[in-house]
């Protein structure tokens, strides 16, 4: 069996883009034609080197939006959405509780650094919580996106101790996708590589939820 | 904030270099060959540590030297997992068609794992380790509990073993290899402890489904090493 036939098949129709200081790394790879899953993650990898970003302070401040929006989602969820089974809403509080503690944790973060954390955007989920199958299923899209634009960001990150708040972080975000994955039996971990996503597609995702 | 304030938060690069020299280059040390002791040949001695460029100068080639390290490392614990999954499907003991479901496409996917850090090392110049002697039929034979458990165990560990290494990482290629991994494995360890009915807490650290509450915890290399010496032959 190739493995190479078990990587998403997506894969594929990602372009290469830019050209970064690994580049050789990436030429080499395409050069020896490797059957194996290095090559299937590199267009990613390229995807997410070839991205710029504003320094360490942007990059918290781009994470604490999404947990914002992760929290307040849930936060919302838990007295709107019907139907939910007792472990169902044990664990849509339990997120609620992490996300909140992201929030915390990544304001402070770039105080810290001496920054100043952007503010809470105001937010509308529309239908998301009208009933218990568009919950989940926009629970999953977001936790899935809050991984990809974490290892998105995190080969941008420059200091190594904010990389390890991300780090420690996009576990937990991997978690809760597994969980809430599971709740709707899919698979739990889809994708050899989980993408990275640059922060213009993560943006594109979350406008329709960002009402100013 | 708008769409347009996020635009800019994305575009705007002035404050790039803004805090980069404050918080500091920090080229860790790090004991890369109690790892290669540990799994270079089967004896119980992880003591030897011929450390690596010790502080403040590091080279490009000692980072190449560093990443390929820490790839290796990697590998071995994809060798385990791989073989591990492999074992347990082979050995027929489950019989639950969700859970074998589960544990053919993780036992797929750790092996995909071992084919790109292979690769990956190839393309870096430096040789993969050879896969570990391991022992799983202990394990197996306590019956599909325990194969669970062991399975969850050694997921968690996986995970933490790639946090623990991210800040140590040079080559940004290999870092977001690595990142992409490191997530993979945080869902198969999380999956494992919800289908084993362990909770959020879970006991002892590694066994919930989210052990640390929301902030997982790294684990270095000589932790994780010493956590997976019972599979080791």
């Amino acid at each position: 069996m190739h493995s190479s036939h078990m990587v998403a098949p997506e894969l594929a129709a990602i372009e290469i883009q830019g050209v970064t200081r690994e580049a050789f790394l990436i030429r080499a790879t395409l050069a020896a034609g490797a059957t194996y899953g290095a090559l299937s993650a590199t267009p990613f990898i390229t995807k997410a080197l070839a991205q710029d970003s504003g320094g360490d302070i942007d990059i918290l401040n781009y994470a604490l939006t999404l947990e914002y929006l992760e929290a307040e989602f849930y936060t919302l969820a838990v007295k709107q959405v019907k139907g939910l089974s007792g472990d169902e809403m044990k664990l849509a509080k339990e997120l609620r509780d992490n996300e909140d503690e992201h929030v915390d944790a990544l304001a402070a973060t770039v105080k810290k650094l001496g920054g100043k954390p952007v503010a809470k955007p105001k937010l509308d989920f529309g239908g998301a919580f009208a009933d218990r199958a568009t919950f989940l299923k926009t629970a999953n899209t977001l936790e899935d996106a809050g991984v990809s634009a974490y290892n998105g960001a995190g080969p941008l990150i420059e200091s190594v101790e904010v990389l390890a708040a991300a780090g420690s972080i996009v576990q937990i975000e991997a978690r809760h996708a597994a969980l809430i994955r599971l709740v709707r039996d899919k698979p739990p971990a889809p994708l050899t590589f989980d993408k990275p996503a640059t922060m213009d597609a993560i943006i594109k995702k979350i406008t329709p939820f960002i009402k100013g | 904030m708008t769409d347009s304030a996020l635009r800019e938060l994305a575009d705007d690069p002035s404050s790039r270099k803004r805090f980069f020299k404050m918080m500091g280059g920090a080229g860790a040390v790090s004991a890369f060959s109690v790892f290669l002791a540990a799994c270079g040949d089967d004896d119980d001695d992880t003591a030897s540590t011929s450390t690596p460029a010790a502080g403040g100068k590091t080279t490009e080639e000692d980072g190449v030297k560093g990443d390929l390290e820490i790839l290796n490392y990697a590998l071995t614990l994809e060798f385990l997992e791989a073989r591990f999954y492999k074992q347990v499907i082979e050995s027929g003991i489950v019989k639950d068609p969700k859970v074998g479901k589960i544990a053919t496409k993780f036992g797929m996917t750790e092996q995909e794992h071992v084919d790109a850090l292979k690769a990956t090392i190839t393309k870096l110049g430096g040789t993969p380790v050879a896969a570990p002697e391991t022992k799983f039929e202990e394990t197996i034979d306590k019956g599909l509990m325990a194969v669970l458990d062991a399975a969850a165990d050694v997921e968690n560990l996986g995970a933490a073993a790639y946090l623990g290494q991210a800040g140590n990482i040079k080559n940004k290629e290999v870092l977001a290899a690595a990142l992409a991994i490191h997530s993979v494995e945080a869902r198969h360890a999380a999956a494992l402890n919800q289908l084993l009915g362990r909770g959020f807490g879970g006991k002892g650290g590694l066994s919930g489904t989210l052990p640390d509450g929301a902030f997982a915890k790294g684990m270095d290399m000589e932790s994780v090493l010493a956590a997976v010496k019972p599979f080791l032959a």
